[in-house]
């Protein structure tokens, strides 16, 4: 467990800078990603490094702005990062992208507006092959999942962003991935729906061992989802401290009111103040 | 505000008003005394569209089925096999564009003749016009159509690895399809003026074009506004059918989207 005080340096690798850890299902080693732009160079990421663990579920949160999805697109080979490497389930994230290793649930939900909400989750089974029953069968099972059972048919205009946003999820869910990288998924949902999604979230987890790349800005939701939390400072985007959560796998949502919970929601919150006091 | 106004409401203001168009242009004609060669009333060309039902089928059949619709399939089809390639292959938007773009701006006034030259006096140089004019705006219509695209829906179809086979069929060709049907009204018009205006410049002795310019040599006005009356008519036909497919296809635009 590292922790950086305000002022230091960005968490540097205790290992060599080219070396992946072994059993690591993502592994980020000095990652940097300078943008170009009118303005000059943005550095939304600087000499990033990480290591995730088969099964973890890691909760990113920082200011808006601090490179969070940034880092979530290195991962998915979305964005080619300028420096340093990342690899994923141990080759190139462009290898990992084209063995379709994991889903990506955009911070918007991004539907297709022309197809119904059952053809949008279908959309990744029938590009990968998916049998026609399979497809109705896994169709069926995520929409119950979030929820939308019955609302296949509609159309995506014809739902609340919220609905839409829990369709992205199916459809992230639809497919055996065995990394989902999830950027703000439950942005734009109200507190009850959220709880009961944040519920489902881990049940799913604890039943497919999946590994999870989350990124929020709730403290809670962070500290409730999370085996580890990294919150990150932005310009330059980096981590600011890595924080393991001792709470038990097993997590009631009364778990919340805990000493333990509020503790790590502590340090989360001071992680996140000193990022702020870095800067001004 | 809300809803549709009702279908009376839709088709039954329009008609009002081209009734009440109709009545004025008749009284005006007659109040006036308006000489024939100048401004035939209604009633006339009306007369004349009865007691020449089977010369204006002729030109119709010569004109709009053979001419300007068979240009319009081919030109459209062309058109947009263009953009489809010329999306593909890099070198050939560099190349070809470029040249499509000359050929545009090419007169009809020019092309036409050539076209004469070409394939004969009779329909087939017609539909070589109507093919030169729709070709251009469905192409650039459907270029930017395919690149109408937003970044997360590309991001979507990149995670999940997806070829570009399946990239065009399931979210580039859907999302191009309001440019592709603004490029089809376009040309829905330019191909029924092509056509018509095309017979000017040689024509066998059939064809709406050609029956205008002769029954002009000839004072009889009342069949050059039966002509006129007919095409009107049929540009007007046209233009529904293919906003009738547009809504069909292009449900889920923001444009088209009905409360349901
Ligand atoms: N395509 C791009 N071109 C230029 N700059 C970019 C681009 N994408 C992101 N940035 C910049 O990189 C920085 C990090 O952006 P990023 O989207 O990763 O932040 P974030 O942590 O996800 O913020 P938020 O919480 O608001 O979503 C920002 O300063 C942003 O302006
Ligand atoms: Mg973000």
């Amino acid at each position: 467990m590292q922790n950086a005080k305000p002022g230091d340096r960005p968490l540097s690798d205790p290992l060599s800078q080219d070396m992946t850890t072994p059993g690591a299902v993502i592994s980020a080693r000095g990652l940097s990603l300078t943008f170009q732009t009118n303005d000059g160079p943005v550095h939304a990421l600087k000499d990033v490094s990480l290591d995730i663990k088969k099964g973890e579920f890691v909760s990113f949160i920082g200011p808006s702005g601090c490179g969070k999805t940034t880092f979530l697109r290195c991962m998915a080979d979305l964005e080619h990062p300028t420096g340093g490497s990342i690899t994923v389930n141990g080759v190139s994230a462009q290898e990992a992208r084209k063995a379709r290793a994991y889903g990506y649930v955009f911070q918007a939900a991004g539907l297709y507006p022309w197809r119904t909400i059952g053809g949008n989750i279908r959309l990744p089974l029938e590009i990968m092959g998916y049998s026609k029953a399979d497809q109705a069968e896994r169709v069926a099972r995520v929409l119950e999942l979030v929820e939308l059972a019955g609302f296949e048919k509609k159309f995506p205009w014809q739902l609340s962003g919220g609905m839409q946003q829990r369709a992205s999820i199916a459809r992230a869910l639809a497919f055996d991935a065995d990394i989902l990288l999830m950027d703000e998924p439950f942005g734009a949902l109200d507190e009850i729906v959220r709880d009961h999604l944040n519920e489902q979230l881990l049940a799913l987890w604890a039943r497919t061992g999946k590994t999870i790349a989350f990124v929020t800005h709730s403290i809670p939701e962070a500290v409730y989802l999370s085996t580890k939390i990294v919150v990150m400072s932005p310009r330059p985007g980096r981590i600011s401290d890595v924080i393991d959560s001792p709470l038990p796998k097993e997590r009631p949502l009364e778990i919340r009111d805990t000493p333990e919970f509020i503790e790590i929601a502590h340090r989360v919150r001071d992680g996140l103040r000193a990022g702020h006091g870095y800067d001004d | 505000m809300n809803g549709q106004p009702s279908l009376v409401l839709r088709i039954g203001l329009p008609l009002g008003f081209g009734i009440a168009v109709l009545v004025l242009w008749e009284l005006f004609v007659v109040t006036f005394d308006i000489p024939r060669a100048i401004l035939p009333a209604p009633s006339e060309i009306w007369a004349a569209i009865q007691r020449s039902t089977e010369i204006l089928w002729v030109d119709w059949v010569q004109t709009v089925l053979k001419g300007a619709l068979t240009g319009l399939v081919i030109g459209a089809v062309a058109g947009f096999a263009a953009a489809l390639a010329i999306d593909r292959v890099d070198f050939l938007r560099r190349g070809l564009l470029p040249v499509a773009n000359f050929v545009a701006a090419l007169p009809i006034v020019g092309v036409a003749p050539i076209m004469v030259m070409w394939f004969g006096f009779d329909w087939q140089s017609k539909a070589a016009v109507v093919v030169v004019m729709v070709f251009f705006p469905i192409l650039v219509n459907t270029l930017a159509g395919l690149a109408a695209t937003d970044r997360m829906q590309r991001d979507l179809m990149r995670t999940y690895s997806a070829n570009h086979t399946q990239t065009l069929g399931k979210l580039r060709l859907p999302a191009a399809m309001p440019f592709i049907f603004n490029g089809l009204k376009i040309s829905a018009t330019l191909a029924l003026i092509g056509a018509i205006v095309a017979e000017y410049f040689g024509s066998p002795t059939k064809g709406m074009g050609f029956r205008i310019s002769t029954e002009v040599g000839r004072l009889g006005i009342d069949m050059v506004w039966a002509e006129i009356a007919v095409s009107a008519l049929t540009g007007t036909v046209l233009y529904g059918f293919v906003v009738l497919i547009e809504r069909w296809v292009t449900f889920w635009h923001p444009s088209q989207r009905r409360s349901r």
